[in-house]
């Protein structure tokens, strides 16, 4: 068995605000292995981006602060490494794609611009190999007449299109690690298929592994092969897509999939989680979920449930029983 | 995964072959006040770099048996209170009002633009102190911190330059650090740096999303510097004589107002036409350097997946 390529234990991403210390991850752990397409999944501020953007090492120090017992990649241990240092390893080794793809790409620079600068930073080649790999990846991602659209600017690309260029940079370096936050989000429904069909088959082809961030449950499950469930700053619940996805064993993950609208269940409310999600500047003794869960026990009012493998390989840190609880499509 | 047609192709190649700064450059050919401007502009530095070789007469040459005389074929805009040829004066003038403009915008491009981004891209205690100190001279009116300055150092052309350089420097250096705070925010800045940019990068990125506002203030500030210079000079704080500037001709035409109104008229005439050009000037530069004003002249690639 080959070591994984990114292990993270016990993050701790923490911004020092007026009114506190906001712990935006709080002890995060996961292993991605070489090839996997791992999902993270939870409601807006839930931390996924923090996570992401942690790994990166993307977070202004100050106001924030990341700490963790283990972040390696690779075998490279990245927190020890110089912000020199790591400008090699963005983009060349581990790179990311945002939400937003009318806002990711500088506006007054052509695409080809942007793509081949991050070409001859990284990969040394010069003008014309450069422009020549552009144009390679730009038909690679199926920009239409890419030559011809080198010098062209970003406002003169479609959403779609220009998160297929972002898609160009990001994979430009042969990353072995791609960081997907939201990167479908803001795209219209049949673009996104297209898209994320495009991300399968070149991470597939460059044997790149894929943190696939997003709020989309369906886009999750189809996508990816095991999924994190994330809330408050931690991870809630941890499986493989079957199992989270058919025996969700968190009150969370089951409140996540009961307000999803399901094709089987034509006529029926959907059921939203009542509340907000807690303020993370305060200490939490309990579990974070208690006051908006619809399952709780009585022993969750009295210690934090830890993080617990309930079956082979699916984790999560409920007290509650769920079994039976998700109404599997008759 | 491609959807070329070697057709389309090759008919886009034969439309489209021009560059951004092409497409810059049609846009702002296409503002008329802007054109306008930017002859008028033209040929004053033309007048100003050939005033020894177009200036009919020597600008400092006395002749009272000439004096105010109205316009005629001579003099084409007539002489001053001691025969001095009026146009060629204008014409020496135009090379005290442009260099001045241009040196202080050069000195306050140095200076300002440098204090700015590292201001606006630090934050935090290097922001404070540097805006501080441009607040500082910021709370002088303008004018009077150039009498002041010039006041101190002597009245003379490089001081005025200075002077003037100083006064907008913290306008510089104010605009740049504001128009940093905002890009520095947007994604493609964090997306820049998730794709291993270093800080020199960055900063460049940052530039070039901020070079339209930094262009338009070059040209208010290079109007303004050539407003400044001619008060200071109508103040008798400039240009000293027998040298020739629009300001300072202005200040002694005042005393011959009624009896020689060419005399007042051609410098103000001067200095309006040169600050107007700029202005208009500036106002196309602005709208043709943003890439999103381009009005597309290609055909529009076909996009299978268009959203």
């Amino acid at each position: 068995m080959t070591s994984p390529l990114l292990t993270v234990n016990n993050l701790r991403t923490s911004f020092r605000s007026d009114r506190g210390t906001v712990r935006a991850v709080d002890g995060v752990s996961f292993t991605l292995n070489r090839g996997e397409i791992l999902g993270l999944v939870g409601e807006s501020g839930s931390g996924k981006s923090m996570t992401a953007m942690s790994i990166m090492r993307l977070i202004p120090e100050p106001p924030g602060s990341v700490e963790a017992d283990e972040l390696r990649f690779d075998g490279i241990d990245l927190l020890a490494l110089s912000e020199r240092q790591m400008l090699d390893v963005r983009a060349a080794r581990i790179a990311m794609i945002f939400q937003d793809p009318m806002r990711s790409l500088n506006p007054v620079l052509s695409v080809g611009r942007q793509l081949t600068e991050t070409l001859r930073r990284h990969l040394a080649l010069d003008g014309a190999a450069a422009r020549r790999r552009a144009i390679e990846l730009l038909e690679m991602v199926g920009i239409p007449m890419a030559k011809s659209r080198l010098g062209a600017y970003p406002h003169e690309f479609s959403g779609g299109m220009r998160q297929r260029v972002m898609i160009a940079i990001a994979l430009s370096c042969n990353p072995s690690l791609l960081i997907a936050d939201e990167a479908t989000t803001a795209l219209d429904v049949t673009v996104q298929a297209q898209i994320v069909d495009l991300i399968k088959t070149l991470v597939k082809d460059i044997g790149a592994s894929v943190i696939w961030i997003s709020h989309d449950l369906g886009l999750v499950a189809n996508l990816c092969d095991r999924v994190n469930v994330m809330y408050a700053g931690r991870i809630v619940e941890s499986g493989p897509i079957r199992d989270v996805f058919y025996r969700p064993s968190h009150g969370y993950t089951l409140g996540l999939m009961s307000c999803t609208p399901r094709i089987d269940l034509v006529g029926e409310r959907l059921r939203p989680i009542e509340g907000l999600p807690p303020d993370l500047s305060r200490p939490m003794t309990l579990c974070p979920f208690l006051p908006r869960c619809a399952h709780s026990v009585d022993r969750c009012r009295t210690e934090r449930p830890a993080l617990i493998e309930e079956q082979p390989a699916h984790w999560a840190s409920c007290f509650a029983d769920l079994t039976g609880s998700w109404r599997q499509t008759t | 995964m491609t959807y070329s047609s070697p057709s389309a192709e090759t008919e886009i190649e034969i439309v489209r072959n021009e560059t951004g700064r092409q497409l810059a450059f049609r846009q702002f050919l296409r503002n008329r006040a802007a054109t306008v401007g930017l002859v008028c502009l033209l040929v004053i530095c033309l007048v100003a770099i050939a005033a020894p070789l177009i200036a009919p007469f020597d600008p400092a040459a006395i002749k009272l048996s000439e004096k105010l005389r109205p316009p005629s074929l001579i003099h084409w805009l007539g002489t001053d209170h001691f025969g001095r040829d009026v146009l060629s004066r204008m014409i020496w003038g135009a090379r005290i009002s442009l260099s001045v403009g241009l040196t202080v915008v050069i000195f306050a491009l140095a200076t300002g633009v440098p204090v700015g981004l590292i201001s606006g891209y630090t934050g935090g205690n290097t922001d404070n102190t540097l805006m501080r100190l441009m607040d500082g001279f910021l709370t002088f009116p303008p004018l009077l911190l150039g009498v002041a300055i010039v006041g101190l150092l002597g009245p003379d052309v490089q001081n005025v330059m200075l002077a003037l350089g100083i006064v907008q420097m913290p306008v510089f250096a104010r605009i740049v650090r504001s128009a940093t705070l905002a890009v520095r925010e947007e994604t493609y800045i964090t997306a820049t740096r998730a794709l291993g940019a270093g800080v020199g990068r960055i900063i460049g990125h940052i530039l070039g999303n901020i070079m339209s506002a930094i262009v338009v203030q070059v040209t208010i500030g290079f109007s303004a510097a050539v407003i400044a210079e001619a008060s200071l000079s109508f103040l008798g704080l400039g240009v000293q004589p027998p040298a020739s500037s629009w300001g300072r001709d202005l200040s002694e035409a005042r005393r011959f107002m009624n009896d020689a109104p060419w005399l007042f008229l051609a410098p103000t005439a001067a200095i309006m036409i040169c600050v107007m050009s700029i202005n208009f000037l500036g106002d196309g530069l602005r709208d043709a350097l943003q890439p999103r004003s381009w009005r597309s002249h290609r055909p529009a690639a076909k996009e299978p997946n268009a959203t």
